[in-house]
């Protein structure tokens, strides 16, 4: 029951928007899916959805081939589009049976009360959707997704515009409903994988950067040690120069290195420059926002 | 397809497009038929439906591309169109629920003018005194015409995401597919008879007089299933 992208590529013209990527994404997990924008994150979730066809390479949701088979492949996967559309002239209840009834559910009166209540649309029920918040939206967006019990749910920035408690309820909800599916999630909020997600996949320009568990790729190359410094004042960063640093801001900086005694090197060097040092600390792991930025960065180069 | 022809039918009543469309085709041909002296046929003398017949396509010319314009057009706009191509329904059975539906419009909207018929029978003198043959043959081209007009306007509708444009393309090409190619018959030459074959017009009038031909049905069907398929093309490259 898992999702395997399979050496996929899509152009658009002449432009790569997907090039040639493949990653696999298991059941139980939630897997983030992270890119800048216009990196191909979306495009790569159409074709899984059998929304777009891709150039070359396919995608499988449970062994079935996506290109070959769509309507079961469709059958499979639950999707929640980027900025979630939705029929608002529909009443929430007419919507949810209109998408009910394209997958042939049976019982679909049930169903659809079983997943108002689920998904915290009790008091919302009888509204149209064009009247709802931008929270409840979401969550008619995530029942859509959900009503045919999926084995695999593609969530494309589930939590976009929203306000910090709805964004807390989305992520508790896409966290129950993950425990029995593959989840796929894209989004720019580092927090958010940190709090949801099992598994990175970072994706540039088309090309895939990253693909490591969450931990992994924040632990980094654990042969390098990372010092914290922070300055009183602004210093003249040509001194340290020497070792290989980050500039943070003007008063702050990360020196990273291989060498056991990086803590004593520095410390001399601060030293010998009177340099106004406030305070130095180990940085163990890396924020998944440096490796995003350092991964995404380079290759602009 | 069902479910699409379902979803869509309940759009038309939710959002009175259905009654706007069907009370402005009745009053528009009551008052044709009736009231206005040039067209009625109480000052007019004869009992026959010419009016309806002869008027009716050029009132559904506008009336069926603003049924159809926000088919495919507002759903590209508004993203729902993703929704839709995501859930397991094949392509076909999308256009042909949003056609048939349109399509299930129109008949509706034609069908209460058959009062008029028993009216005009009852007017006759003898009484019954109609070309009743006529009238079958002009309702069902009149209906198959509404068929085409409707795989127009969805054809036009898919080709943008702009209900205006939408509206006013599918428009014109009715016009044009009705009496564009009699009227380019006109400048005669030696394919003139042939150039207005291709058009609505003359089979509509074939069979508004009262014989159902093969040919004629065929170019009907043939046509709306051009125009489907067409659709169907158009929106498998989106």
């Amino acid at each position: 029951m898992s999702l395997e992208v399979v050496g996929l590529t899509k152009m658009f013209g002449a432009q790569r928007a997907v090039d040639n990527i493949s990653f696999t994404a298991s059941t139980g997990q939630i897997t983030g899916f992270l890119g800048p924008n216009g990196a191909g994150k979306s495009t790569t979730m159409k074709i899984a959805t059998g929304y777009t066809m891709p150039t070359s390479g396919t995608v499988r949701v449970d062994g079935v081939d996506v290109v070959q088979e769509p309507l079961k492949v469709k059958r499979l996967t639950g999707y929640l589009p980027e900025h979630n559309p939705l029929y608002l002239d529909m009443y929430v209840r007419e919507f949810l049976q209109f998408i009910g009834r394209a997958y042939g559910i049976e019982q679909l009166k049930n169903r659809v009360e079983e997943m108002i209540e689920l998904i915290g649309l009790t008091r919302e029920h009888n509204k149209k959707i064009g009247a709802l918040s931008k929270g409840y939206r979401q969550r008619v967006g995530l029942a859509q997704a959900m009503i045919h019990d999926p084995k695999v749910l593609i969530l494309d920035e589930p939590t976009t515009g929203l306000d910090p408690n709805q964004i807390i309820e989305i992520r508790n909800i896409i966290k129950e409903v993950a425990k029995a599916k593959t989840v796929i999630l894209s989004t720019h909020i580092m927090q958010e994988v940190e709090a949801i997600c099992d598994k990175v996949v970072i994706i540039d320009k088309g090309v895939i950067v990253a693909d490591a568990d969450v931990k992994t790729l924040k632990l980094g190359d654990t042969q390098v040690e990372a010092y914290r410094m922070v300055f009183e004042s602004a210093i003249d960063a040509t001194v340290i120069a020497g070792f290989e640093v980050e500039r943070i801001s003007d008063k702050e900086f990360v020196a990273r290195s291989a060498s056991k005694n990086l803590r004593q090197e520095l410390l001399k060097v601060i030293s010998d420059n009177e340099l106004p040092l406030s305070g130095i600390t180990k940085s163990e792991e890396q924020s998944l926002e440096d490796v995003f930025r350092k991964l995404t960065q380079s290759k602009k180069d | 397809m069902l479910t699409i022809l379902r979803k869509e039918i309940n759009e038309f009543l939710d959002s009175l497009i259905a009654y706007v469309v069907m009370g402005v085709f009745l009053v528009g041909i009551g008052l044709l038929i009736w009231i206005f002296p040039s067209t009625s046929v109480l000052e007019y003398g004869y009992a026959s439906l010419d009016t309806l017949f002869g008027l009716g396509p050029y009132v559904l010319m506008f009336l069926i591309p603003a049924v159809t314009m926000k088919s495919f057009a507002e759903e590209k706009k508004a993203g729902t169109l993703e929704l839709l191509y995501t859930l397991p329904f094949r392509h076909y059975e999308i256009i042909l629920g949003k056609f048939l539906a349109g399509f299930l419009l129109v008949i509706v909207s034609i069908l209460p003018t058959l009062i008029y018929y028993f009216t005009l029978s009852a007017l006759g003198n003898p009484t019954g005194n109609l070309d009743t043959p006529g009238i079958i043959g002009s309702y069902v081209g009149l209906i198959l015409l509404g068929g085409v007009f409707t795989a127009v306007g969805i054809l036009a509708s898919a080709l943008t995401q702009n209900q205006i444009v939408s509206f006013i393309t599918s428009a014109f090409l009715c016009y044009f597919l009705y009496s564009g190619f009699s009227s380019i018959a006109e400048f005669g030459g030696a394919q003139a008879d042939a150039i207005d074959q291709w058009g609505i017009l003359f089979h509509y009038s074939s069979m508004s007089r009262g014989v159902i031909d093969g040919t004629d049905l065929a170019y009907f069907f043939g046509l709306g299933f051009f125009l489907i398929l067409l659709t169907n093309l158009i929106m498998k490259r989106r």
